[in-house]
Formats: structure tokens, sequence, C-alpha cells
């Protein structure tokens, strides 16, 4: 049905425009960019209003039209339902034209809308979510994973703050799936670099109050206490650690912070954190002069999931130019074949898993006397190159990737 | 090994202060109005927004917070009960509960728009930073001053309902609201004022976790279906079995957080489950 | 009208516009709109003609949707296995709950149902084969009676709205039968009925688990219609949506939880972009409905009609 209705829309134009040629290759003379993310709920902060924000951004950047057409960009809340969002997502493309779904916050609804997107060929851009399956044995040819995985939060963090001197290791996890797989990525990554792991305290998600839990990580001594959790509870594991006087004596790593959670947890608690993050506002001066405008429009620092939804789509709006065409299977072959290049990522190329590979950072969250400036809040003090971030190739379980 | 289980039992303590403050809410409005105050969440996450945006929006400190959102709250809490439950009195008491579910709905809705998820930090007063070192445990100073303060209200709480005039007129409401007209006491304005108190003291416990929990507009969501199960444990009949139910089930989730941390989030529930079997009016009701 | 005619009267406006449905709508929109509108039903059995407010149906809905995907997707059972699965799951959740709260009754009841719906969010959470956050998802829609290839939208669409048909006439068949008369009785009068010689708790009983079922029926159809099973489900935000939708499209009524799932499920779903001001039009309508508006949608068309013949 789409064969015909393209078909029937490019002899139209061909009759229309002189260069009819060129513009036949955007399929419904709009290129539309869907942000389905979440509004509203715990992952608002993270990713919500601020990726429509980026993903606007990147359009107006392009410069509101590319191959000739307009670039729109549509967005929706899918409340952390994965019902609602592939109901959406089915929506924008049977009636909307949408031909690129960016962020997908949040891992069941990303999951919920991959294979939709396959299904009728449309790309996902995933910034958002974190999960492994994305690009294991759940991965499709048109989804593109961008900013972060399980996988690199957990190795950068571990790996990195071994080589700091953080030795022996101790665990608060969140428990369900999420929160086990963390820990033991992190704690095989500790191991593998010499460290020591002292114990682990499961705790139930999500739980609001973390003292017994931080009383057992007092008492194992560990120099560092992991923190595979994420959101609500991570913030208030950190707040409680501080109150219980667990910090300074001890550190934490956080394997999944966002900037947001710091700013909301403020510095005092939050002090001599460790944590890995794809992206920091203040890194260099191009994060900086992006991130700027990026707060102008906002009144908030960019989280790497924002600074992820804008490469994102500009990179995606690239290949289409680059292509001559929005035609899912062309864009997606450009996407891999062109690194990207940009002040969130060097040189990184997509993986036939749909894993973009990029540079991490290891940050550690300033002391309340250090930050200078509003939202002046890490200190770089590590790198780390894709081939440590990420999952290698030759271990993927996604069937697309030829060993 | 009991040191740290010592130390467990007394941080389950801390959480039952908090069940204990907020079962007795609901179990005072439940035993005069016969609602089941599911806005009870609701009023706690308002309590603490308050404080919060007392401390940053006017520079209002922790201590007068303390005094000024429960007012505030009870006040709210005052026109809701004169507004909107009064007309349902009569009806099946299950329009009282779906009406606060309501309220709790969109409460949460309009700060979750205002001010997002990730909440809101609040500091531990000056006064109470800061931990002591017990030996087994390091308790921080301000946690110590949450059980003290809750036990004080809570017991004080009980004591003018059981040994005062007002309490006298307040438990022959919950027998028999007409006769007690008869006499020649305002019911309807008790109604309002015993609502109004019971919002107050989820606010009270909202205003003492603030410094303690990220202040959020879930917040009192999470918190308000453990406590119903605290409820049915207890049974609403007593005052005083609300708040001694809070304080053991906040012991108990403590025990479970050390010998069996998985289950810790699911004891009261279970709990709640042998109950019924064993005691089905709960352990200090009387069947209704 | 007799109820016979207006039930007559229900039954050819829900046919008529379920037959339509799938051209007007999006498919999938209108497969979980049934779902919820099935959902919705078996719930009012239990609200609108036993009395009872359960506030812990999404257990039902949620653990059903599980049961379901893991039998079809791991064991590699046919569709109609999964949906037996989701039924025998709600029935033996709903039996358990239900045999201990309705030792109390009313508002207790109430609380002892969204406990034990809390309890089994928790399990879902920690169980490592649920997928936790990322849902269980990749459930397979498979072919009915391994002939009729589900995944065609509109075969997945009629299938699912005759298993919808098919149970809603169970549902009003128990209510018109003298099952149905005994509950109102006990929600009328308990003490009445139990003198007049009624096994009070065993008719509360088997309406439980009977509701339980049928909504173990919804989730599992739910989780082929969109192919993968998810915490939400669980949640209790669940169990209040299917409170409202009753409430909205009129408790006792038997059409009227259809009317207000439809309602709910297109407030969702098309004023999406609203974020959380849902939550809050939500509450306000539940506000509004309890205030003024008890008797619900067709409750209030009902009285209408009545008033004008």
């Amino acid at each position: 049905m789409n064969r015909i209705h393209l078909s029937k829309l490019s002899l139209a134009l061909l009759a229309a425009l002189p260069l009819a040629g060129q513009a036949a290759g955007v399929s419904d003379g709009v290129v539309k960019v869907g942000v389905l993310t979440d509004m509203t709920g715990a992952y608002s902060d993270l990713a919500g209003p601020g990726s429509v924000a980026a993903a606007q951004m990147a359009a107006e950047d392009f410069g509101g039209k590319v191959l000739g057409k307009p670039i729109v960009v549509i967005s929706a809340d899918h409340q952390n339902k994965p019902d609602v969002a592939s109901n959406v997502a089915r929506r924008w493309f049977d009636e909307e034209q949408v031909d690129v779904v960016a962020d997908l916050v949040s891992s069941s609804t990303a999951l919920a809308v991959m294979p939709v997107a396959a299904a009728k060929k449309r790309i996902t851009l995933l910034s958002g979510p974190g999960s492994d399956p994305i690009t294991g044995d759940r991965c499709t040819p048109y989804n593109v994973h961008y900013t972060y995985d399980t996988y690199s939060m957990a190795h950068g963090t571990g790996s990195a703050v071994v080589q700091q001197g953080g030795k022996s290791w101790f665990f608060i996890t969140a428990d369900y799936v999420f929160g086990r797989t963390l820990e033991e990525d992190t704690a095989s990554v500790v191991r593998a670099a010499g460290g020591k792991v002292l114990g682990a305290v499961r705790a139930p998600f999500p739980t609001a109050d973390f003292s017994s839990y931080l009383l057992q990580a007092q008492s194992s001594g560990a120099q560092i206490v992991g923190l595979a959790n994420a959101g609500a509870d991570t913030v208030n594991s950190i707040k409680q650690a501080h109150e219980f006087g667990l910090t300074p004596k001890q550190s934490l790593a956080g394997l999944l912070v966002f900037i947001s959670d710091i700013h909301s947890l403020g510095l005092e608690a939050a002090q001599g954190l460790y944590l890995t993050t794809a992206f920091y506002w203040d890194r260099d001066d191009e994060s900086r002069k992006w991130s700027q405008r990026f707060y102008a429009r906002t009144k908030k620092m960019p989280t790497m999931v924002h600074a992820g939804v804008y490469s994102e789509v500009m990179h995606y709006l690239q290949a289409v130019k680059a292509a001559g065409t929005d035609d899912a299977d062309a864009v997606m072959k450009k996407m891999r074949e062109t690194p990207v290049n940009d002040f969130f990522a060097k040189n990184a190329r997509i993986g036939p898993d749909g894993l973009l590979r990029h540079d991490m950072y290891l940050a550690r969250v300033k002391a309340p006397k250090d930050s200078k400036k509003p939202w002046d809040y890490y200190q770089i003090l590590k790198t780390i190159p894709p081939d440590q971030a990420f999952p290698p190739l030759s271990a993927s379980k996604c069937p697309l990737v030829k060993k | 090994m009991t040191q740290a289980l010592f130390g467990q039992l007394l941080v389950g303590l801390i959480n039952g202060s908090f069940y204990a403050l907020l079962s007795l809410g609901l179990a005072i409005i439940f035993g005069l109005l016969d609602v089941v105050n599911f806005a009870h969440g609701a009023q706690y996450m308002l309590g603490a927004y308050l404080a919060w945006m007392g401390l940053t929006w006017l520079g209002i400190g922790y201590w007068v917070a303390l005094f000024a959102a429960p007012a505030a709250v009870g006040i709210l809490g005052m026109a809701v009960e004169r507004l909107l439950l009064r007309r349902l009195r009569g009806l099946d008491n299950l329009y009282g509960l779906l009406l606060t579910f309501g309220l709790a709905l969109a409460v949460e809705g309009l700060f979750r728009q205002g001010f997002g998820i990730s909440g809101n930090s609040y500091p531990v007063p000056a006064q109470l930073t800061g931990a002591k070192n017990l030996g087994f445990m390091v308790l921080p100073i301000y946690r110590a001053w949450v059980v003290v303060a809750s036990l004080v209200v809570c017991f004080s709480s009980w004591l003018v309902i059981e040994k005062t005039r007002l309490g006298a007129y307040l438990r022959a409401g919950t027998e028999n609201p007409r006769m007690l007209q008869a006499f020649g006491v305002n019911v309807p304005l008790m109604f309002t004022v015993t609502y109004g108190f019971g919002a107050a003291l989820a606010a009270f416990a909202g205003v003492m976790a603030a410094p303690v929990y990220q202040v959020t507009p879930t917040m009192g969501s999470q918190v308000i279906i453990v406590v119903f199960a605290v409820v049915v444990i207890g049974g609403m009949g007593s005052i005083l079995g609300a708040i001694v139910t809070g304080l053991g089930l906040g012991l108990l989730e403590g025990a479970a957080k050390f010998f069996w941390p998985e289950i810790s989030g699911t004891v009261v529930f279970i709990a709640m489950a042998l109950v019924l079997l064993l005691r089905p009016a709960g352990l200090f009701g009387r069947q209704r | 009208m007799t109820v016979r005619a207006r039930a007559v009267l229900g039954y050819g406006l829900l046919v008529g516009i379920g037959l339509a449905a799938p051209f007007l709508v999006y498919p999938v929109f209108a497969m979980n709109v049934l779902c919820l509108a099935l959902f919705a039903s078996a719930f009012n059995l239990l609200l609108g003609y036993a009395g009872l407010l359960s506030f812990g149906h999404a257990a039902f809905l949620g653990a059903a949707a599980y049961a379901a995907g893991y039998v079809t997707r791991e064991w590699g059972l046919p569709t109609e296995a999964g949906l037996l699965a989701g039924v025998a799951v709600g029935a033996g959740l709903g039996l358990g709950f239900g045999a201990l709260a309705i030792r109390r009754s009313g508002i207790y009841f109430a609380m002892i149902t969204l406990g034990f719906a809390q309890l089994v969010y928790f399990l879902a959470i920690e169980i490592p084969w649920t997928g936790g956050e990322d849902g269980f998802q990749g459930i397979p829609r498979g072919k009915l009676l391994g002939v009729l290839n589900l995944d065609r939208p509109l075969v997945m669409y009629y299938f699912v709205y005759a298993i919808f048909l098919a149970a809603f006439w169970l549902i009003q068949r128990t209510i018109a039968s003298p099952f149905g008369h005994v509950l109102r009785a006990i929600r009328e009068n308990e003490p009445r009925a139990l003198s007049l010689g009624y096994e009070v708790s065993r008719y509360k009983l088997t309406a439980f688990v009977l509701s339980a079922a049928l909504s173990g029926l919804a989730g599992a159809l739910r989780a082929f219609v969109n192919q993968f099973a998810a915490l939400p489900d669980l949640y209790w935000h669940t169990s209040g949506n299917v409170v409202l939708m009753t409430l909205l499209g009129g408790m006792g009524t038997v059409t009227g939880p259809s009317v207000g799932a439809l309602l709910v499920g297109v407030l969702e779903n098309y004023l999406a972009g609203l974020g959380s001001w849902v939550t809050v039009i939500t509450g306000t309508v539940f506000v509004l409905c309890v205030l003024s508006f008890r008797r619900g949608i067709v409750g209030e068309v009902r009285a209408l009609v009545k008033r004008s013949f």
C-alpha cells in the first residue's frame, strides 16, 4: 500500500516540479521525526521535553529542509507504557507518515516499538533506554542504539574506578533483571581488573528507604559502594548514604546516573560519586557551545540522552541528504557507512547490531566548594575508548551479526 | 551479628514511626467519618512539598514548616471535607474511597506537571545534622529525632482521644453521631475538624520525611499502599492499635531486611495475608 | 422497555459498532479497547452486581498476560492454550486472594485486594523470566486452530471480537441467572441473604473467581494483541483505571463498562500529548463521577429514557 502511495505521489511530483527526479526521493513530501518519550513519568527529566527540544534544534540547525522537503518534528508521551508506545508508533507510521522515531526512553517501550518499526521499514533511533537485549537477541536491522547501554555503564565505571584505586567493592542492587545485570557485569569487570567484591545486597525495587542496605555496605568496609540501580532508587540511596556518614569514608559509584539526578540531589549529598556518562556539557568548547544553546531553550543543561537525541537526529538527516532518499534501507546503509563526528561523538560507527560505539567518560561529582558556576558538577577523570566501553561484536547475541 | 540485627531493628523502628503517624491519621478519619482516606498519601506529599516550597521560595525554615505545612494542609483538608466529602454522607462508604482516590490522582498529576518527577532535595535542618556512632551502627541525629517526634505526636493524639472531653465526643461520634447531635454537639463541624486533623497528621509526616527521602510527587502513592496493609493488619477500630501496628511492622521490615532482603518489600503484604487467615478482624480490630 | 429488550438493544449496538470498528479506527487500538471493555465488564460483575470493590484487578489482568506469553513463547504451545493458561492463572489467583479477602467486606476488601495486587507486582519485578522493566517481549500471535494466521490485523481483530462477545454473553447470562439475583440480594442486604439461608461467602467467592478468570482472559488476549506483557498492567493505576471505566460507564449496567473502557481508552491514547494532565483529568473525572454522576453514562441515559416514556 505504501508503495502505491509512494509512486502516486512521485507521479504527482513529476508533473508539478521541474526537479522532480531528486525530490522523488522523499516519500511523501515531508521528512517526519517522531519523538516518542516519557513526558511526565519517571524518565521525564532525563529525556522527556528536553528530548523533544533537542530534536527540534537538530531540525532547525539542519535548515528545516532536507532534499528540498520540510523536516517536521512531532512528539508524544508514551507514559512508560509499552502498549501506548506501540499504538502511537503504529498510528504514526500508518496515518502520519512518520519516517523515524527518536529517543524511546525506557527499555520496555523501546523493545515494544522496535519490531513494529522494523515490520514497516521505519527507523528507530534510541537514546534513552539502555537494556542489553536491544542490540542483543532482540535487535532489528532498522534500529540504532545511540547513547549508552548497561554494558557501557558497568564496564566503564567498573574498570575505570579500579584503575583509580578503588579495589574493594560492595553492591547495593535493585532486585530485578536490570539491577542484577548491572551488578554481575560490573562485578566481573572489577575482578578482571584486579579488584575484589566483598558482597552485595539485593533491595526490592522500588525502595524509598535504603538505610538498612547502607548499614550493610558500611559494615562491609568496602572502599567503593556500587549502586546497581536507577532513577529514584539511586537518588534516595545517594542522599541517605550522605546522611549515614557512609561518604566520604567510602565512595559511591553510580552505575546509571544522569546529570538531572545530580541536579535534583545537590552537590552536598552527591559529592565524590563516580559515574560513567556519554556526554558532559562542560567537557570541551564544542559541547559547551551546544549545551549553552540547549540551556537557553530549556533552562536546563542537557543530559547525555538529550545530547544523543540531537546527534542521532542530525546523523539521520545527513544520511537522508547523502542517500538522496528517505527510504529506510538506503538511509540505514548511509548511517552505517558514515562515522558520527560532532560535539557528541568522534569517529564513532554504528555496528551491524545497531550499537553506536563511541567514547564514554568516567566522571566524579565535585564538592560544593569546587563548583564555580551553575551546573558545574562533574570532573572528567578519564576517557574510556569505545573498545573498552562497549561490548565487542564477537560476543554479540544479535542474529544480524555475521561471525 | 546481633549488633547488626540491632542496627536493622532500629532503622526499622524509624520507618515504623512513619507508618504509625500515617496509619494513625487514617484511623482517626475512618473512625469518625467512615471514610478511607485514599488522599492520605497525597496529603503526606503536600506536606513535604510545602516545606520545600517554603524553604526554597520564601526562606521559611524547617521548624516553622513543621507547624505551618500541617496547618495549611489541615485547612485544605477541612475544605475538602466541607465541599466534597460531606455530599457523600449516607451513601455507601466506597464512594468516599473513590472520591479521595480521584483527588489523590489529580493532586499527584498537578505536582508532576509542576515539579517534574525527579523531585527536589530538602536539607536536614542545621541543628540536627551529623550522626552519632553508637558502636553497633551510625545513627544520623535526624533519624533519632524522627522517632522521638513521631512517638510524641502519636501518643499525645492518643491521650487526647482517650482522656479528654473532646476525645470523648469523638468516640461517641464514632459510635452514634445522631445521639451526639441530640446532645447539642455540632457534629458536622466535628467531622470537618477531624478530617482536617487527619490530613494535618499526614502532612506532618511529610515534613518529617522531607529531609530523609527525596521530595517527589509520587512519594505519597508509594507509601500509602503499605500503610493500607498496616491498617488492615492492625484493624482500624483502635487508635492505639494503629500506632502499635505501625511501629511493629517497621520492626518486622527491619528484621526482614537483615535476614532475607529480597522479601523485605513484600513482607508487609505477607503479614497481611497471615493475619487475615488467623484473625480476620485484624490484631486490634472489631469485625464491622 | 423490558430488561430483555434493553439487553437486545445494547447487544445490537455493541455488535454493530464492533463489526465496523477496525475500518473506523486503528485495529490494534480497537483490539485494546475490546480487551479493556472485557476487563471492565468482568470487574463490573463484581462491583456492580455483588457490591464488592476490588482494587486489585490489575493482578489478574497482568499475571494472565505473563502466563499466556510464557506458555506460547517458551513452551511453544498454541494461542488457544495461552488463553486457557491466562484464564487458569486469573482464576487461581482469584481463588487464593478471594478466599482471604472476602473475610472482610467493604473498604477493607478494597484495601486487601490492593495489597495482594501489589504483592504480585513486586513478584513480577523480581522473577527473572518476566524481564523486569524490559517486559516480556516477542509473544507470538500464532495461528488459530493451526490455520488462521493471527498476524493479520483483521483476522486478529475478529478473533478478539468473537471472544469478547462470547465472554460478554457469559457475563450477561450470569447476571440474569438465579446466581446473579442472589448476588444482588447480597449486595442490597447481606444479613438478610444470610438469614434466608444463602451461603453468602460461597456466592461472593464464586463471583470473585469468575470475575478474576474473565479478567485473566482479557489479560491473555491483550498479551497476544500487543505481543508483550509488561509491568504497567500489574500496577495499581490499572486497578484504579478499571474502577474508573466502570464508574464512568455506569456500574451495574450491562453495557456501561464497555462505554467507559472506550472513553478511557480514547482519553489515554489520543490525549497522550498532554502528559500528566491526563492524570489530572482522570482524577477530576473520578471526583465528578462520584459527586454527581454516580449512575454513569449508561445509567443516566437509562434513567432519562425511563423518565421520558
